[in-house]
């Protein structure tokens, strides 16, 4: 048997990769992806400790997270498409029209 | 025993690559492809974990419908290479700082203070079976999950909204307002 500590060391590697690519990328769809890696390492943790406990909440929670998910990355891509529309570009560095 | 840590390392080695790769790829597409391969293999590891339904859920949910949706979206905007040079370069490398730090603690905490962590324990055949998950969603879970329900038709409705051509919408406020005008000159017309 794995121990679960190991699924914990792999869960925080991901969610650390995927708060890397938040903070470095500049293209706003990759890092829409790497808060998906981030919200996905999260969903692992809950797998791996439901498993330790042998208890079902946190995979009910996963099946949670990944409806919350599908919503968010629909809404989130629609405003990536408008963004999109009114400035030609999806960079960030670019959407700094509220900067003071 | 061992062929299970065995297979823990491969696949871990896999979607840690596949996780480096999503990031480093100048290609959006690419990373896109990266990103689906990780999530394959997290499903695997929720099979490994004994949980069957969520690793299909993550397969036709994750991996197969968001995944399509970032596909779609990358290839209508035709965003692949829209990252433009690299700004701020002071960002970049307090960026990595900060994320050897986050490692550092859950290392810490993994590792140094292992009390937090206990072991798995084997489980009966029928855990997590497709029938448990569904009998605990419909008992305890049902008003959480007749929320999701409302929650994606919220989301739903919005993105039809967020993304409905402005043209359109433009047309129409401009139809009413000609209709009000029309109304009105008339009048005008008659006390003139």
């Amino acid at each position: 048997m794995v121990p679960v500590s190991y699924y914990f060391a792999l869960s925080a590697i991901l969610f650390a990769l995927g708060a890397l690519g938040v903070l470095i990328r500049r293209n706003a769809i990759i890092i829409f992806m790497s808060v998906e890696l981030m919200l996905n390492a999260a969903n692992l943790l809950f797998v791996a400790f439901a498993r330790m406990y042998e208890a079902l909440q946190g995979q009910i929670y996963v099946f949670f997270v990944i409806a919350v998910a599908a919503a968010e990355v629909a809404v989130g891509l629609a405003i990536i498409v408008a963004i999109f529309r009114t400035k030609k570009s999806i960079d960030i560095d670019e959407m700094s029209s509220l900067k003071g | 025993m061992s062929i299970d840590l065995l297979l823990f390392f491969v696949l871990a080695t896999v979607a840690v690559i596949a996780a480096l790769g999503m990031l480093f790829s100048r290609n959006a597409v690419y990373s896109a492809l990266f990103l689906i391969l990780n999530f394959a293999t997290v499903a695997v590891f929720f099979l490994l974990l004994g949980a069957p339904f969520i690793a299909m859920a993550q397969v036709t949910v994750y991996a197969g419908a968001i995944m399509v949706l970032f596909l779609f979206v990358i290839m209508l905007l035709g965003a692949e290479r829209v990252e433009g040079r690299h700004r701020g370069g002071w960002q970049r490398p307090v960026a990595v700082l900060l994320t050897i730090v986050l490692l550092v603690e859950s290392g810490y905490l993994i590792f140094v203070r292992s009390d937090l962590v206990g072991a798995v324990a084997p489980v009966a055949s029928n855990y997590a079976s497709p029938e448990a998950i569904g009998e605990l969603l419909f008992s305890d879970y049902l008003l959480p999950f007749e929320i999701t329900s409302v929650l994606l038709l919220a989301a739903m409705v919005g993105v039809i909204v967020l993304t409905k051509e402005e043209k359109l919408l433009r047309e129409h406020t401009d139809v009413m307002e000609n209709g009000k005008e029309e109304a009105r000159s008339p009048q005008g017309a008659g006390g003139k």
